[in-house]
């Protein structure tokens, strides 16, 4: 375990933690944001370049601008109260029963005792000869579905243009 | 020869001998650290001459002089903008999310700077390698979005949050034309490197150089992307998000002092990086436009072209008027998208016909028919277009 990965699972760690706790909505997704960034590194960290920034790319600049994007436009942004539970103790009994519960279920499963395959290579080039060689019919279909979607979405946009706007 | 060899590589030279001085485990870590100032100083000051070309040559272009004032024929004019930046006070508002307002430029410049990370300025001159840099160079700008958003949101007025809703719509609208225009590149180059495109580009038949925008599908390719990197970095005539006559400044409206220039950075800093991928991508990077000019150094050729690409981007701003928002958006999704795709279907062709005049004509058909077919057929409110007669003008 490298200094440059336990900073990158803190910063991660701590975005999401945060994207949980804040009360502000846009505070969460900017949290939220920098916890989808954080693991962006960690691909990054782990020589796969490519998931590492397609996450960066779809994540960061698409997930995160549509959850702000449709903040802006509906909700007020302004913080919410707190909504006003007393049940505290008792979801901390239960989370801490069913972590207990989980934990003693996979440590009996064995799972520890397996030994890791060795890293796959994730590097472009592979990505591509596996998406066009063996993929190619899911990927193609994906493609179809994407451009029609985006082809749709010009024409239905283009049809309501007279008159008015 | 050599001695061409030597200057072009100078940098490169100066570099490992610098290094040559630090202890050998250090070594990658003093090689990064000098690369990555070296980039920040030379861009930096390119920023600084482009705001006094773009206030020199705007002035020309409006029959007035310019800044003239400080120093000789005003060339000062860049430091002294950047003390009365440095020394304003900084005014933050009451209502402010400080943490978020305070974060906001730095994203933006941040971002503008990691895109430089890709871009190979020379023979050998690129800071790293990816194998994805292409990707990278998209991850990046992408993050831009988010700052802005912060800035316009975290200011906590009206004017502020239109100019982020605006800069967030159009980005997102023109980053899909820009992505496809890319793509068109990468279908032929067959890699995502922009060290590798480049070089694929830097070959010659006779004088003329493999450049992929001396082909049908790269000269369209080259438009559509120039046209979005405009919107992307919010430049006239997609300047609406900062449009001063209707929302005075836009989503930094409520920032003074250096956070305002850190803005001022960013956009510049975007705007040259979308210019530097546009010449990775479709120019030819670093290689030299004749086979017979290649004893000029491969750097000088890369700034040479950047350099173009900005006054091209000056004369638009002091050429062009501002479009409407409903005019942006028509352009964006009606006219450029489909071109992107129809471009996409003609790389393909181009990539597997067989070499001859017969490609040429196809390809060239396939983009030049779609062109004026689309761009007779958008309805601008009902409107045709047509040449504007002006009654009493002429």
């Amino acid at each position: 375990m490298t200094i440059g990965f336990l900073i990158l699972a803190i910063v991660t760690m701590a975005g999401v933690v945060a994207a949980m706790s804040m009360r502000h909505l846009i505070h969460c997704v900017l949290a939220l944001t920098l916890g989808f960034a954080g693991l962006a590194m960690l691909y990054l960290q782990l020589e796969a370049q490519f998931v590492g920034l397609t996450q960066l790319l779809v994540y960061v600049g698409g997930v995160a601008i549509l959850a702000v994007f449709a903040i802006m436009t509906t909700h007020s942004s302004e913080p919410v109260a707190r909504p006003g539970t007393s049940y505290w103790l008792g979801g901390c009994v239960v989370a801490t029963a069913v972590f207990i519960l989980l934990a003693h279920a996979i440590e009996k499963s064995g799972v520890g005792a397996r030994t890791m395959p060795a890293a796959p290579v994730g590097g472009v080039k592979e990505i591509g000869v596996a998406l066009m060689s063996g993929y190619i019919l899911p990927l193609e279909i994906v493609g179809l579905l994407l451009t029609a979607a985006l082809v749709g979405a010009v024409v239905v946009a283009t049809g309501e243009g007279s008159g008015k706007r | 020869m050599t001695r061409a060899v030597a200057v072009d590589q100078m940098f490169v030279t100066l570099n490992h001998a610098l290094v040559a001085y630090v202890p050998a485990v250090w070594r990658p870590l003093a090689s990064a650290v000098l690369g990555v100032v070296t980039v920040m100083v030379v861009f930096l000051t390119l920023f600084a001459l482009t705001v006094l070309l773009e206030r020199k040559g705007l002035g020309r272009m409006q029959n007035r002089y310019g800044p003239n004032r400080v120093g000789p024929w005003g060339i000062l004019q860049p430091v002294a903008d950047g003390i009365k930046a440095i020394i304003k006070e900084d005014v933050v508002p009451q209502s402010a999310d400080h943490a978020v307002h305070f974060l906001a430029p730095v994203l933006i410049v941040v971002a503008a700077f990691l895109n430089y990370a890709v871009i190979p300025v020379g023979r050998g001159m690129a800071l790293t390698d990816l194998n994805a840099g292409v990707l990278f160079f998209f991850a990046i700008s992408s993050m831009v979005e988010l700052g802005v958003f912060m800035a316009g949101w975290a200011s906590r007025s009206k004017y502020s949050l239109f100019g982020a809703m605006r800069a967030i719509a159009q980005m997102i609208s023109y980053e899909v034309p820009m992505l496809l225009a890319a793509t068109a590149t990468v279908m032929v180059a067959g890699t995502l490197s922009t060290t590798r495109i480049v070089e694929m580009q830097a070959t010659y038949t006779g004088q003329i150089p493999h450049w992929f925008v001396l082909t049908p599908w790269g000269f369209t390719g080259f438009c559509l992307f120039m046209v979005a990197a405009t919107a992307e970095s919010n430049r006239s005539p997609f300047d609406l998000p900062e449009g001063e006559s209707e929302i005075v400044a836009g989503y930094f409206i409520e920032y003074s002092g250096f956070k305002f220039a850190l803005f001022f950075i960013g956009e510049y800093l975007g705007m040259m990086a979308t210019s530097a991928m546009a010449i990775t991508l479709f120019l030819g990077g670093w290689s030299a436009p004749l086979a017979c000019l290649q004893w000029f150094p491969t750097w000088g050729w890369f700034f040479v072209k950047l350099v173009a690409l900005l006054c091209g981007f000056i004369w638009m701003r002091g050429t062009l008027p501002r479009l409407r928002m409903d005019q942006l958006m028509n352009f964006s999704w009606k006219f450029l998208l489909p071109m992107t795709l129809v471009n996409l279907v003609a790389t393909g062709l181009w990539r597997f016909l067989p070499v001859g005049w017969e490609r040429w004509l196809i390809c060239g058909a396939l983009v030049v028919v779609p062109y004026a077919l689309l761009g007779r057929s958008i309805n601008w409110q009902g409107r045709k277009v047509a040449v504007r007669r002006y009654r009493y003008a002429e």
